[in-house]
């Protein structure tokens, strides 16, 4: 399952991966109340989250919450280092945009009468979604991609009368081919740990 | 051995060694009260919890040892919100156990019931809610470890009632039995960061140690000392590390910040490097942070990674305990040869100097009542046992406090810094005689203080707890009235209390105290000596002071440290 609360901006693709939005990946002991751990973190911080995704790992023990933060809120190394402090945060590592593989989810309920419907039909599949749901005058449509390819299809998408539009926030993990050295920082959490982040290669 | 959850509690309790714990029972925690009988702890119950929260913090301020507070669910819990987010704020380790309703009526609104892992999720440096009794010790054994390691702090066990009813097999966890895979405080540092540290001190020409609590919770005063004294580098100590650092010690130029005297202020001010050390550059030593010690490179050194870079950018940050990081320097500086820069400095001392000729601590005395609040604080500091352990509220008389008593020794200074917990005294000083009988223990409160937990005194007076009190009762909530004056035009806003309204000595009668009153300032040293004469119970002094005094200097809020304000009677001189 993956959740995704808070959305701002959303239709500034450009502030996206730029100097604003960072990608926190957070590894975090699957227990309850761990959520309100960290969103409360934030909240009692004053930093900002863009957007937040958070699932189970295949280790029961973890999971993995995926944070954009706004880092126009409060300088990157704060946030870490607040976290870092949460006791159930066993490890962060922030990913450069250039350097992750980013996915993000979007679900569309649009307004199509029989004769619109083919060119809703027609834009999903250039873009390599799916059409999920069909009634006599809507359609619901999926797209997974990055998220600059769903801010465009939710514009284009806009042409059409959108009912309603969801999108999760993005999940991300690191390239397997890393990029230029020092694009991509792994915080530890401290130099005494016993354990270090059991999903990083 | 199979025991029930509450048995399992209270044994690993003792496993931890906690001799004393300060709490008020009731429905919800009733199961783990009944093994208190058959238990080697001292339970002293007080009379409303935020007491037992700030009885812990007492003790474990004096001691260093964990302070541990007990309370039921609900309105209990709530009730030791207050100390929780004081020793937060303080970082002082302190372990609570909460009772919580059974599990089976969480989040129905049972009651009693409250989320109180939720209501002190940002004020504990972690909390648990335990849901089987199989897993008491190892999370006691995590709180503990929590509280105590890295940065301390405070730290909830909430135990829901069929949690304590519930039996479990008996065992004791070691180390790695502690399921805290997020949880690795950084202690010592990097062997770079020391080099580059020493570089910079070895270039100083006018260094300032900026001393803050992080020096007594690590145990560290010995080795500042031997790095003030090798380096001979000036030393400031914060309201949080008052006894850090002896005030007699020609190094040692007191207490910076919005009330701190005008050298330490200045100091900082004009200093070319600050070595930041368990300090965290608060808004109350900071002033107005882009104008704070403009032309100062930083060193800082603390056990919290987070505080490094968090309001001034350092120059040089280490992640580490200030005993480690300072013996660390000592050492490096072994190899390096003796004679560090005197000659260099004594410019610097020169100026030094000549500010503290120029712009002592000072009142304006009086033989005719009113009596001078301060001159309460130095009849009390000049009568005192060595060793006296002074514990102070919020407001005027504790900045008093600090500034007129001379705290020689680690541990003797007990206060509300980062909170600012107006009624923090009374309880605090009898948590810390409870952890240090062997010392006598002054609380030095206000009257509006005062009145916020003084029925502690009761549990004081039951349990043969001989604290003593001294009210400077100037009949008003003062540091609210001196801003007021200040800053309000005069207009004098719901900050009257009363001289007479309650009765104080009447009022500690009442409780089992020795009630004793001084009105004029040939009074004071004799109620003093009356006071200190008694070693069988609590003493109350109530001592009539002058509602017109005000704590100078002062550096007005988000003014810059530069704009401070020294007493009118400086003022004069200076021009």
């Amino acid at each position: 399952m993956t959740v995704a609360f808070e959305r701002a901006n959303a239709h500034e693709p450009s502030e996206r991966g730029g100097e604003r939005h960072h990608i926190l990946t957070v590894l975090v002991e699957n227990k309850a109340g761990v959520l309100a751990r960290v969103a409360g973190l934030f909240s009692r911080r004053g930093f900002n989250i863009f957007s937040l995704a958070v699932a189970p790992t295949d280790d029961e023990r973890f999971s993995r919450i995926t944070i954009v933060v706004d880092v126009a809120s409060a300088p990157l190394e704060q946030i870490v280092q607040q976290l870092d402090k949460l006791v159930n945060v066993v490890a962060i590592t922030e990913l450069a945009p250039a350097d992750a593989v980013q996915r993000e989810l979007l679900l569309a309920t649009v307004e199509a009468e029989p004769d619109a419907r083919s060119q809703v039909i027609q834009l999903v599949g250039v873009f390599g979604g799916e059409v999920l749901d069909v009634g006599p005058d809507r359609l619901t449509v999926m797209l997974a991609g990055p998220p600059d390819t769903l801010d465009s299809f939710e514009r284009l998408l806009d042409t059409y009368a959108a009912v309603e539009i969801q999108r999760t926030g993005l999940v991300a993990l690191p390239r397997l081919d890393p990029g230029p050295p020092g694009a991509r920082r792994r915080h530890e959490p401290a130099r005494l740990g016993r354990i270090g982040d059991p999903r990083s290669g | 051995m199979q025991l029930t959850g509450a048995q399992a509690l209270i044994k690993s309790l003792e496993m931890q060694g906690v001799d004393v714990m300060f709490g008020l029972p009731g429905g919800a925690i009733l199961p783990v009260y009944d093994p208190i009988l058959g238990s080697s702890i001292r339970h002293i119950l007080v009379r409303h919890e935020q007491g037992a929260g700030h009885m812990a913090e007492g003790y474990a301020m004096v001691t260093g040892r964990p302070g541990v507070a007990m309370v039921t669910s609900g309105p209990g819990a709530t009730n030791i919100v207050t100390p929780l987010s004081n020793a937060y704020m303080d970082s002082t380790p302190l372990v609570v156990v909460s009772g919580q309703v059974s599990t089976a009526a969480i989040g129905t609104d049972a009651f009693q019931e409250c989320d109180i892992t939720g209501v002190t999720m940002g004020i504990t440096k972690h909390n648990w809610l335990v849901t089987r009794a199989a897993d008491i010790p190892r999370v006691v054994a995590e709180a503990f470890h929590v509280a105590t390691t890295g940065r301390p702090g405070p730290v909830l066990v909430d135990v829901p009632k069929d949690v304590s009813t519930s039996t479990m097999e008996w065992y004791w966890p070691e180390p790695e039995d502690l399921d805290l895979p997020g949880y690795h405080p950084a202690t010592a540092p990097d062997a770079q960061d020391v080099a580059a540290a020493l570089t910079l001190m070895g270039q100083a020409e006018r260094p300032v140690l900026y001393v803050g609590g992080g020096v007594l919770k690590s145990r560290g005063a010995e080795s500042l000392r031997a790095l003030a004294e090798r380096t001979g580098f000036p030393v400031v100590t914060t309201l949080m590390a008052r006894g850090a650092f002896p005030d007699s010690h020609p190094q040692c130029l007191g207490m910076p910040g919005m009330h701190g005297n005008y050298t330490a202020v200045t100091a900082m001010q004009r200093a070319d490097l600050l070595v930041a050390l368990g300090a965290r550059f608060d808004d109350r030593v900071t002033g107005r942070v882009d104008a704070f010690a403009p032309g100062a490179r930083v060193v800082h050194v603390d056990i919290d990674p987070a505080e490094l870079h968090k309001v001034r950018r350092a120059d040089v940050a280490i992640a580490g305990d200030c005993r480690i990081v300072l013996d660390a320097l000592l050492d490096a500086m072994d190899g390096q040869s003796a004679g560090q820069g005197s000659d260099r400095l004594a410019p610097w001392w020169d100026r030094i100097h000549e500010w503290q000729a120029r712009f002592p601590l000072y009142y304006e005395s009086a033989d005719q009542p009113p009596i001078k609040p301060q001159m309460v604080v130095e009849e009390l500091r000049d009568r005192a046992d060595p060793g006296t352990i002074v514990v102070a509220g919020v407001g005027q008389h504790q900045m008093w406090a600090s500034q007129f008593w001379r705290f020689e020794d680690p541990y003797t200074w007990v206060n509300s810094g980062g909170a600012g917990t107006m009624g923090f005294a009374v309880p605090a000083a009898i948590g810390a005689k409870v952890g240090r009988p062997d010392r006598s223990v002054w609380a030095v409160d206000g009257d509006g203080c005062f009145q916020m937990t003084a029925q502690e005194l009761v549990t004081a007076a039951a349990e043969r707890i001989p604290v003593k009190v001294a009210i400077l009762n100037n009949a008003y909530l003062g540091m609210v009235r001196q801003w007021q004056e200040m800053f309000y035009g005069e207009r004098y806003s719901e900050v009257y209390l009363s001289p007479d309204l309650p009765d104080y000595v009447k009022w500690a009668e009442a409780m089992g105290c020795v009630g004793l009153r001084a009105e004029s300032p040939e009074e004071v040293g004799p109620a003093i000596d009356k006071a200190n004469a008694v070693d069988d119970r609590p003493v109350v002094v109530d001592f009539r002071t002058d509602a017109f005094e005000k704590v100078y200097p002062m550096v007005p809020a988000g003014a810059p440290n530069d704009a401070i304000v020294v007493h009118p009677a400086h003022e004069r001189l200076a021009r």
